[in-house]
This record gives structure tokens, sequence and C-alpha cells, in this order.
């Protein structure tokens, strides 16, 4: 067996310990509340496939690989942005709001309102970035409390300023509807499900992350942080300008997350907005092992997921197994991971010794 | 070199430690005058009564405990994120055991429940070498998601649903103290001296006695016992073989380890204590707070529970300190928005005077900062009347970052604290 | 004489890791109170033999004994248990415990589980003043001197009843009053009866305190002799096989143009100046060493020269121009090369390819990047191609031996990380090459390969700060060589006519020189 092939094949453990396993506990699980996991999982492949399934779960892995995008960038330096919930709220209450105010063309207008969310999230991202450069505090503590701000500052805005009156049958309090110019018609219709076309932008986005991070200088500098910060300030990365740099751009990111469901469905902020995604970002990123593909698979898996098991509640199945599924994924990922890396980095020091000695051999061959 | 001027700098340690702790009580003196005068000047008893101060005590209790839970994990050089997932599992367990068995068995389960916690987060990063931020977000994600999934099987139908549990009827024993502030002993009401002071509402005098009353009156034993894990801590740290051996695994777990001590179990310690604390601070919020499980109850305590240990500079005393505080701002944002609305003259002056400081030593970027910053908080108090709703809601997040940031300079965390530890490879 | 039986004995202990042979068929005979010294050149398993000894390695063959008793250690448990202690060249301390928690830690005296510090202190006073060790139980490591920290370790041992102590390089970070302390309290151990295995490649030290002397080559015994009986340079022959090369007579390159001028640089830390008033130029073509033990000031100038630490004082000139306060980025992209001392932590990114490792340091600049409009300005875009193109050239050019340049860094042995390294630097066709420790961990042959490459490059011109534990190297390669003490330059010595023991009492400050 050929030795890449051999790493390969261990990688591949990763994702296919995970899927047994979640499947494992959660048949366990089942069982363990008196359900049959077989013909839970039947129904569920049986509505997962359906076509406006398909559809609808491309819909909702977009927010989610976005938001994975965002936090993986962070994670490849080591810098953990869990603000990225409070920061995609902020940017699509903000941007939504800006949005109603304008009319510009329609391609301008729909770039304006991301450019204002990008802003908004790399501004908030931005506090963080600040506080730990210049007062040394750990981002994961500063970002959890921004989203609790955030939350905090949103309400206030929307409550008084930035609310549209209210109409007569009108409960809902949102920002003043975007134009029909601010809005992004459906890819295409599916199964009666609309296709969202932000996916081409989230595409483009996965795209650029990932020249970003394998090929440009930056992301190389990015990378050497994250590996060994010593080594990559010895190299010349600064890295506070690193720190801050990279938090703006997973802010940026992070800013577009609520724009799917902004351009495709609401073209307002409301109450009813989706929460959540950002903490579900965080799960996607660590599964996906912060590459653009891996988090790809996994925000479709995650997606998929949630969407199949929607059908449970109709056969007297609590669809909330799934969040243990979910969770088991990414437990076992997380830990498959650092398993896997210590068996292929051995390999690789044997091989390398290997192939090393042959050299010097060949060498001393020719020498004598 | 120092031959013979080991002596001198024992001397200058031990005198730098108590100028320190001298510091400290002046600063904390110079705050309660403040905040007594600037209750006695805006008419805001809220600001320091006993009710305040007691309601602050009672929501310190699990912020003292998510940080002491963080400061047993770190000082065995784990890093414990997943504090606030660990206090969710708390909660949960806390209230179906307290539903099912009674309060006393919903203490035990709550603590079982975030030692679960614990152990998932320990078996990942100390036997796996999971990266130890990683873990503690997973497991903050799990631990959410399993409450959802457990409340829909056990709550839903039986008095609870999805995201809340039903009532926990039955309460954990109070008690208050006698004599200064009114306690019952075997049924005899007794004078209430504190409480009598504090009502006159004499400049400072009253505002002390407030204080003091606010950590007697109707105390939870659960309270009790936080309190008293405070000295226990210490003591058990710094003063029994096992502390030193777990405190060691923070410091130097090579040396340990090439000395005999078990690094790995005493980092397992570590976590799981730090998991059966956090459970203990969610069982707290659902047995003495709230009477109830309700989704989302937590409300970040677990990571502010971290602030406070750095904060407090990973010793226990000043994990407590930092509880204190934040129990504080919590406490005025639930009791009312006037006492709020007066912090901010307490926060404008404090912070304008703190620019003054500053400027007085030269700092000349950080005392305009301060004094502009100060200037503004005090404008906003001159022209507003209230903070608007969504503000208070905010406070104890937004002191949390402010402390954070002003303190980030003298901190001293365990020196590996972490670092990864893998038996036989060494990164010095 | 009558013949003792020796307290501690190893026969034919062979260990191999993967790719080198450590130790082969070793033998090692220690008599009873006596100061037996293990010499030899870094690598050549005086470190593993003391491992396997005090149980932290298992030997793949061979037998140790101990008071005539074959013994198998298993951990250092079993080591200690049998009357071993080892004091580590880098030291095990936690900084912010006390004198007394480190000493006790593992073997605490307790009352049911509470510590019982009086007890312990008591204990640590009565050792050390017992075997005039002098320490004082209540301080903080932290604020503790190296010499004392020492005495630490060394009560560390005592404490748990050893009558065998290994000392592994210990004055390696001591300064000259503190070695003598130290020699002191090694003769009253000594004379308690405590038998001492003394680790060094420091002869003339080894030749001063030892009663007996092993030499260690290759992983082979090569000798045991007497100090009475050898001189230092026939003990430094024993040790490296051959006659030491004499430095040789050559044309000197030196140049008039001084590429790089550091005046009066100083660096405070913790409230003392790790370096004060070090002024010094190089010349193209010229290479300037500085010899000193380590911890005398050599990290601070190199970081302070390199842009990872301001300095509090002085200023430093590239080619007239004021560089001190460029950011490292600046000062690399403008000709300053780097060979860090630590190469695993500041030099390499293990996980990655050599080709994004022959990057490290050189990301901004051809061939490794271009710029973002048609080769314009900082490099942008990674340039995959010309990365792997370049090591290619590097691993053939500096001989590192490895599969390719997609192999992980991790993979390679540390001689060949080290080639790498260099390659990297000298490749780049610097201006000024900072070199910490070049040949650190290289083999024999790599070593010369290496020091060739940089006679080449300083006869094409250019100016090199060699700062070197390798006293060999320092003369070999040396057009000027400085002596640094205590954060400042205390000696400057004609590389051609000064002995390796003139160097090494300028070094320890056993002398001082009248330094302009």
């Amino acid at each position: 067996m050929s030795k890449r092939f051999r790493i390969r094949l261990l990688w591949l453990l990763v994702p296919v310990s995970a899927v047994v396993l979640a499947f494992g506990v959660s048949s366990l699980v089942l069982i363990a509340i008196g359900e049959n996991p077989i013909s839970a999982f039947r129904s569920m492949f049986r509505y997962g496939s359906q076509q406006n399934s398909l559809v609808s779960t491309v819909n909702r892995a977009v927010p989610l690989y976005v938001a994975g995008l965002a936090v993986a960038i962070g994670f490849k330096m080591n810098l953990f942005n869990i603000g990225v919930e409070g920061q995609y709220r902020l940017a699509a209450l903000l941007s939504a709001a800006a949005g109603a105010a304008v009319v510009l063309p329609a391609p301008l207008h729909v770039a304006f309102i991301m450019l204002v969310a990008m802003a908004v999230g790399a501004g908030w991202a931005g506090i963080a970035g600040v506080l730990k450069v210049k007062r040394g505090v750990h981002e994961v503590v500063s970002t959890i409390m921004l989203n609790s701000i955030a939350t905090g500052l949103g309400a206030y805005l929307l409550a008084n300023y930035l609310k549209k009156p209210l109409g007569p049958n009108e409960l809902l309090i949102q920002t003043r509807q975007i134009p029909a110019s601010g809005q992004l018609p459906p890819l295409a219709v599916i199964g009666g499900e609309n296709l969202r076309s932000f996916v081409l932008i989230a595409i483009v986005l996965g795209v650029l992350v990932y020249v970003l991070i394998w090929r440009t200088r930056f992301g190389y500098d990015l990378r050497a942080s994250g590996i060994n910060p010593d080594a990559a300030r010895a190299s010349g990365a600064d890295p506070n300008r690193m720190i801050l740099t990279t938090m703006l751009i997973s802010g940026a990111i992070a800013g577009l997350i609520g724009m799917g469901d902004l351009f495709g469905f609401f073209h307002a902020y409301t109450l009813d907005f989706p929460v959540g995604l950002g903490f579900d970002g965080i799960a996607v990123a660590l599964v996906g092992l912060n590459h653009p593909v891996g988090i790809a698979i996994a925000a479709m898996v995650f997606s998929w997921v949630d969407r199949a098991a929607q059908i449970l509640d109709l056969e007297g199945v609590p669809k909330e197994v799934i969040i243990i599924t979910k969770g088991v994924i990414i437990l076992s990922v997380v830990i498959a991971y650092e398993v896997v890396r210590r068996l292929v980095q051995a390999q690789e020091v044997k091989t390398a010794a290997e192939e090393t000695r042959r050299l010097e051999e060949r060498e001393e061959a020719v020498a004598a | 070199m120092s031959w013979g001027g080991g002596d001198i700098a024992l001397a200058q340690a031990t005198q730098g430690r108590r100028l320190e702790a001298r510091r400290m009580l002046l600063f904390l003196g110079w705050v309660i005058l403040l905040l007594s005068a600037v209750r006695w000047a805006t008419a805001a008893p809220d600001l320091t009564s006993s009710d305040t101060y007691g309601t602050a005590l009672r929501l310190a209790v699990p912020i003292l405990l998510a940080g002491l839970g963080g400061l047993y994990a770190e000082r065995t050089g784990v890093v414990n994120i997943g504090l606030e997932g660990m206090m969710i599992l708390g909660t949960w367990f806390g209230a179906w055991g307290g539903v099912q068995f009674g309060p006393w068995w919903g203490v035990v389960l709550g603590i079982t429940g975030g030692m679960l916690g614990g152990l998932v987060h320990a078996v990942a990063t100390i036997t796996f070498g999971v990266n130890q931020i990683v873990s503690g977000v997973a497991i903050n994600i799990l631990a959410a998601g399993v409450a959802r999934f457990l409340s829909v099987i056990a709550f839903t139908g039986h008095g609870g649903g999805a995201t809340q549990s039903p009532q926990v009827t039955s309460s954990l024993p109070r008690m208050t103290v006698p004599v200064l502030a009114g306690g019952k002993p075997f049924g005899w009401q007794s004078p209430d001296v504190l409480g009598w002071l504090e009502q006159r509402h004499w400049f400072l005098i009253s505002d002390t006695s407030a204080m003091f009353r606010g950590f007697m009156v109707d105390l939870s034993i659960l309270t009790v016992i936080t309190l008293l894990l405070v000295p226990a801590t210490y003591l058990f740290l710094w003063r029994t073989r096992l502390g030193l051996r777990m405190r060691s695994a923070g410091e130097n777990p090579w040396a340990a380890e090439s000395l005999g001590v078990r690094v790995y179990t005493m980092k397992y310690l570590g976590v799981l204590i730090s998991g059966a604390l956090a459970g203990l601070a969610g069982a707290f919020l659902v047995l003495e707070a709230a009477g109830i499980y309700r989704e989302g109850q937590t409300g970040g305590r677990g990571f502010i529970g971290l602030a406070a240990m750095i904060f407090g500079n990973w010793r226990p005393s000043g994990v407590a300190a930092a509880a204190g505080l934040f129990g504080y701002t919590d406490a005025l944002n639930l009791r009312s928005p006037e006492a709020i609305h007066a912090l901010l003259l307490f926060v404008g002056i404090s912070l304008t005077a703190l620019g003054i400081w500053y400027l007085y030593r030269r700092r000349l970027l950080g005392g305009s900062l301060s004094i502009v910053i100060g200037g503004l908080v005090f404008l906003w108090f001159a022209v507003t009347d209230t903070v608007p709703r969504q503000f208070i809601f905010i406070t104890p997040y937004v002191a949390t970052l402010v402390v954070l940031a002003v303190a980030s300079q003298r901190l001293r965390p365990p020196t590996y604290d972490g670092i990864p530890f893998r038996k036989g490879e060494q990164i010095s | 004489m009558a013949e003792r039986a020796p307290t501690v004995e190893l026969r034919g202990i062979t260990k191999t890791f993967p790719g080198v042979v450590a130790n082969d068929d070793v033998n090692l005979a220690v008599l009873p109170a006596e100061i037996h010294a293990v010499v030899g050149e870094n690598g050549a398993g005086k470190s593993t033999l003391m491992k396997i000894l005090y149980g932290m390695l298992r030997p793949d063959g061979g037998t140790i004994s101990v008071d005539g008793h074959a013994v198998r250690f298993r951990s250092p448990k079993d080591a200690i248990a049998a009357g071993i202690g080892m004091v580590h060249q880098h030291f095990m301390l936690a900084p912010n415990f006390t004198v007394l928690e480190n000493v006790v830690l593992g073997s605490e005296p307790a009352r049911a589980g509470a510590l019982d510090f009086d007890g312990a202190r008591a204990r640590i006073r009565e050792l050390s003043e017992t075997h005039g060790v002098p320490l004082d139980p209540d301080r903080v490591v932290e604020d503790l001197a190296v010499g004392e920290r020492q005495r630490v370790e060394i009560v560390k041992v005592l404490y748990r009843g050893a009558r065998i102590l290994i000392l592994d390089e210990p004055t390696s970070v001591l300064v000259p009053q503190e070695v003598e302390e130290l020699f002191r309290n090694l003769r009253e151990l000594k004379g308690r009866g405590v038998t001492i295995i003394f680790i060094s490649h420091k002869l003339d030290e080894v030749l001063e305190i030892a009663d007996s002397i092993t030499v260690v080559r290759d992983g082979h015994t090569v000798a045991t002799v007497k100090p009475e009986d050898v001189t230092a340079r026939q003990l430094a022959e024993l040790m490296v096989g051959s006659e030491l090369p004499t430095p040789e007579t050559r044309e000197s390159t030196v140049t008039e143009e001084v590429v790089l001028s550091v005046r009066r640089l100083g660096v405070r830390l913790e409230g003392r100046w790790a370096l004060e008033g070090v002024s010094f130029d190089i010349h193209r073509g010229e290479i300037v060493g500085i010899a000193g033990v380590e911890g005398n000031g050599q990290r601070e100038l190199v970081e302070a020269l390199m842009g990872l630490r301001s300095p509090d004082q002085g200023a430093i000139e590239l080619a007239g121009v004021d560089v001190s306060s460029w950011p490292t980025r600046r000062r690399r992209e403008v000709g300053i090369g780097y060979i860090p001392e630590d190469r695993q932590g500041r030099g390499l990114l293990l996980p990655s390819p050599l080709w994004e490792n022959a990057m490290l340091g050189h990301q901004t600049v051809d061939p490794f990047s271009r710029g973002f409009w048609v080769n314009q300005g900082r490099g942008f875009w990674v340039d995959r191609g010309g990365a792997h193109r370049r090591t290619e050239e590097l691993i053939r050019a500096y001989n590192v031996m490895t599969p390719g340049p997609d192999t992980s860094a991790l993979a390679l042995s540390g001689g060949n990380q080290q080639k790498l390294i260099v390659g990297r630097e000298m490749i780049a066709e610097p201006k000024v090459l900072i070199a910490a420790q070049p040949t650190r961990g290289i083999d024999v042959g790599a070593q010369a390969a290496v020091w060739e490459q940089i006679r080449h490059a300083r006869a094409a011109g250019l100016a090199l700060l060699l700062i070197s534990a390798d006293l060999e190297e320092l003369i070999g390669l040396s057009d000027t060589l400085y002596v640094i003490l205590r954060g400042r330059l205390v000696a400057k010595v004609d590389p051609a006519t000064v002995t390796p023991e003139e160097l090494g009492s300028y070094m320890t400050g056993a002398r001082e020189a009248t330094f302009a």
C-alpha cells in the first residue's frame, strides 16, 4: 500500500467514525426512549430526498456555510471569534435598515446592503480585536460578551429608531421593507421551493476564502501564525496586525451570514429573523476542519439532518434527537481529528526516515 | 548577584504584598464612599440598600461558583471554556432532580450533570489532546442541545415543555443572622440592628450597615456553602499535599512528572471539580433563584465566571471579589432603573477621577481618554432620566468587558495554563 | 591502593533512535564518593546515557548495577528509589512556587493530607546546612538567580535521599562566582560520601573538579583517565577524535565597508540590563563572532537586531541607514538574514511541507510570492511553482536529506532541519546574516560543509554575526571575536592567536581584559 494512499485512508477515518458513531448513538437513544431507529431513519431519508427538501437544505446550508467560513478564518490562526452571532445579527439589522432607506439600481442596491453588513460585522468584531491587541483580553470572553451587548443594542435600535410604523393589523416589529431593487429573485423554483440566489455569492465567497488562505501571502502569514506564532513573528509577520486584520475579515464575512435570508425571503429585519446561526456556524467549522470544502459538506449534512428530521414530528418521534446526532458528530470529528493527525505524523516520520536512509545509502554507494 | 541579598528581597516581596492589600482596602473604601455620596445625591436608595446587596450576593453565587470552577481547571493547566455548558447541564439536572425527588436531590444531580460535562472535556483535551478551547466550545453547543432534547422527553406533557421544566415545589432551607439582621432563632424574632441603622439614611453609616445586612438576610444554605468554598479552596490548593500536586500540573507539569506526580490524574481532577462547581451553579440558579428550569437561564454566567477568575488573578479571594462586583451590577439590573441611572453618575465621576490620576502620572492618552469618556457618561446622566430597558439588560456584559480591559495588566495565570501536556514531549 | 567496588556501573549500554545510534556498547564505572566526569561533544551520547541511568529511557541492551546489585529502571521513580538523583541542565522548577514547594513536590511530608510546612522547612534547612548548600525555603523560585535555582535542584535530589548525583552540564548557565560556589558545594557533598557524575563539555572545569574522567565520542566510550594524567588539549583530541583544526591562515576578505553598525545597544529586562552598551561593526566580507556562556545577553542582542525586541538604548544601522525602529519584516526584506538558535521553536513550521518552510522569512519576496498587479509591490500571491523550484535547489545545494519538497519538516532529522534553515537564509544572499548556533546538532561532516558555505559567502561579500557556544567554530570562522558576559562585550580577541583556554577564561570572567 503506497504511503500516500495509506495517509488518505487514515484521514477518511475522521468522517467515517463520526457518521458511524452518530448513527450508533442516536439509534441507542431512540431505542432508549422506545422508538424504532430504523423506521425513523427511513422516514428521514425518504422525506429528505424529496426535491423540495433538497432545495430547502441548500437554502439552510448557505448561511451556515458563510458562518463556518467566518469562524474558520479565525480558527486557522488560533483566534476564536465566537462573536459571529452578534456580528451577523447587528449587521442584518443595520444593513436592512440602510437598504430600506435608499433606492439604487438593482445590482448596486444589493451590493450596498452587503457592504453595510460587512462593515458592521467587521466593526463589531474589530472591538474584540482591539481589546485583544491593546489590552490582552482573550477574544473568546470578549466576543461572547459582545454577542449579548449586540442583542441589547440591536433591540434598542430597532425599537426606537429603525422600526417601521405598524399598520392596523401588523404586530411584528421590523425595519422598513427593502424595495425590489434590493431583493434577489430566486435562482430557480424546484419542487415548488425557491432556490435562493445568494447561494451563488456564497460559493464565490468560499472560493475567495480558499484563495485567501492558501494562495496569498497574507494567508501564509495567517496559517504560520496559527501553527507557530514565534516562528511567524521571526519571519516578519506582525502579530498585532495579524490579529486585527483577521478579526476584521472574520467579522466582515460574518456580516454576510444573514444576507441569504434577507435577500431571499425576509426583505426586512424582523423579530422573526433566524437566530443561532452563529453558533451553528461554529459547529460547522469544527466539523469541516476549517477548510472551505469540508465546511460546505458539513453545512449540507447539518442542514439536511435538520430538514429531514422535521418529518419525525409527524411520526411521533421527538425530532430533537438529531441534536444528539449533531452533537456526537461534532465531538467525534474533533477527537478523531487529533488521533488521526498524530497517526499520520508518526507515519510520515517513519516513511521519511526510510526514504532518507535509502538516499544516504545511494550517496555512499556513489561516493565509494 | 544576591549573596546575602536574599533577606532583603524577601522583605521587599512581603512588603509589596502588604502594600497591595492596603491599596485594595483603600480602593474599596473609596468605592463605598462614592456610592454613598451618589446615593444621597440622586436619592436612589437602591444603589446601596440591603435588598440590593442581598440580591447581589444571590446573583454573585453562580458567578462565584463558575469562577472557582474555572480556577480549579486552570490551576491544573486546563482552560475550561465549557463552563457555560456544564452550568446548563447543572440547571437541567437540577430542575429534573428537584421535580422528581426534591431540592437536595436536585443539587446532587445538578452537580453530577456538570461533572459529566467536565468528564467529556477532560477526556477530549487530556487524553486525546484536542485543543482546549475547541473542546470547550463544542461542549457548550452540545450541552444546550442535550438540555433541549432531554426537556422534550422529560418535561413535555408533564407540566413543562421543550424550553422549561415544571415548577420545583419545595425549596432549600434559608437562614437569617439573628440580632444584627432580625433572624428568628427558634422562633423568637430578634432585633434588626443593622436594618434600623439602614432606615436612618445617614450618609455612609447607613450605607455600610446596609451592605453588611445584605449579606446576612435570607441566606440560602447553598450561598453559605459557596461562601465557605472560598477559604476552603484556598486551604485545599495551597495547604494540602493534593492541592500542591494539582497546582504543579499547571505550574510545571514536566517537573511534576519527573518527581512522580501523576499529572494526567491531577488534570482530570481539576476539570471534574470544575464541572461539578459549574453544575452546582446551575442547580443554584434553578433551585434558589428561579424555582424552574428555563432555556437560556444561564445567560452567559459561565463566561462571566471566567472573567471573574481572570480579574481575580486566579486566586479564590480575587474571584470572590470579582464575582461580588458582577453580582452587584446584575442586581442593579434587576432591581431598579433609577439605580442604573444613578450608577452612571458613579461611573462618570470615577472615570473623571481616574483620568485626572492618569494625567498626574503623565499618561496623557489614557488620562484624556478617561476624562472624555467620563464627561460623556456624566452628560448622559444629566440629560436623561432613565436608562433604556435594553441597556439595563446589557450592563453585566459591559461591566465584564470593561473590567477585563482594565485589569489585563498585572495578571499572573498559572505558568503552563492552556499548554497541552503530553508525557515525554517537552515544549520548553 | 585498595580496589573499591564501583557504586554505579553501566556495562554494554546500547540505545538506538530512528536513524541514529545514540549509545553503542558504552561502559562506565563510578567509584563511591568520587566526582566522575563524563565528557563529550554535543550529540556524543552523554545525555542519552544519563537519561538511561536516571530511568527516563530504557536501554536496548546492556546492564546497570548500583552498589553491586543489578537494577532495572522503569521510570525515574525507580532510580530515585535506588538513590540516584538528577539535576537537569534545563531546570525543572515551577517558577511561581517557593523553594519549599519545589523541593517537596511529589514527596511531601503531610499530616492527614495537610502539608507539614514546618517539618519540610526544618528538613530543608537541615539538608542545606549539613551539605553546605545555602537556601531559603520560603523564597519564590522566580526571584532566585540561576546559581540559587541550581542549588534548589540539588537540594531536591538530596531531599529524596540521593547518594548518587547526576549533574547534566551544570555550569552551562553559571557565571564564574557561581561556578566556584558550585564546586565548593560539590566538594562538600563528596566529603559526605555522595557520589557525583558530572556531565560536561567544558574541559578546564572538568580538569579542575573531577577525580576521574570518561570520554564519550559518537556513542562509544573512548577512554577513562585521571585529570593529573592529561592536558586539556589531549582531552579535546580524545573528544573530537582527531587533531584539532588550527585556524587556517588565509587571505582576509574583510573590506572597509561597514554593513552593520551597532551602537551602544541596551535592553532592559525585569529591572536589570540584560544587554548594556554593546557596540560593534561588521564589514563586508567579515565574520564577527561573539563567544559567551548561554544566557549572558546573546538572546536579547539577536532579538534586538531582528526587530523582535525594542532596545531601550542605542541604535542599529544597516549600511548607514538607521533601522532601529524598523519592523522585522522590513529588516528581512532589506537583507538581514536570520538563523535562529531554536530551530523548531523559531525557525520552522513543523507540520508544514518543506517548500512552505523554505518561504519562512522570505515570503514577501521573489521567488516565493508575486505582487498583486503584475509583480509590483510587496508579494501578494504565493508562487507555488517558484517556491517548489527554489526548495529543490536548496535541497540539492545544501544536501538536505529528504524525499522531496513536499515532505513535512517534522519528518526531517534535526541536522537536516538545520541544513534547510541555513540554506534558506544563505540562498537569499543577505547583506548581513545573524547566525545563532548555526551548526548545533549537525553531524561533523555536514558541519564542515556549512562552514565551507559560510566561507564562500564571506568571500563573496557576506557579513556575518556568529553567536555560538562552539569554540572551535568561533575560532575557525571569525575574523573578529568578542566575548560577551552579563550583557556587555568584555573582550576582543584575535582568533588566530587565542587559545580555547584563554577564551574560556574570558567567557567565565576568570580573566578580565582591558577592553577599549
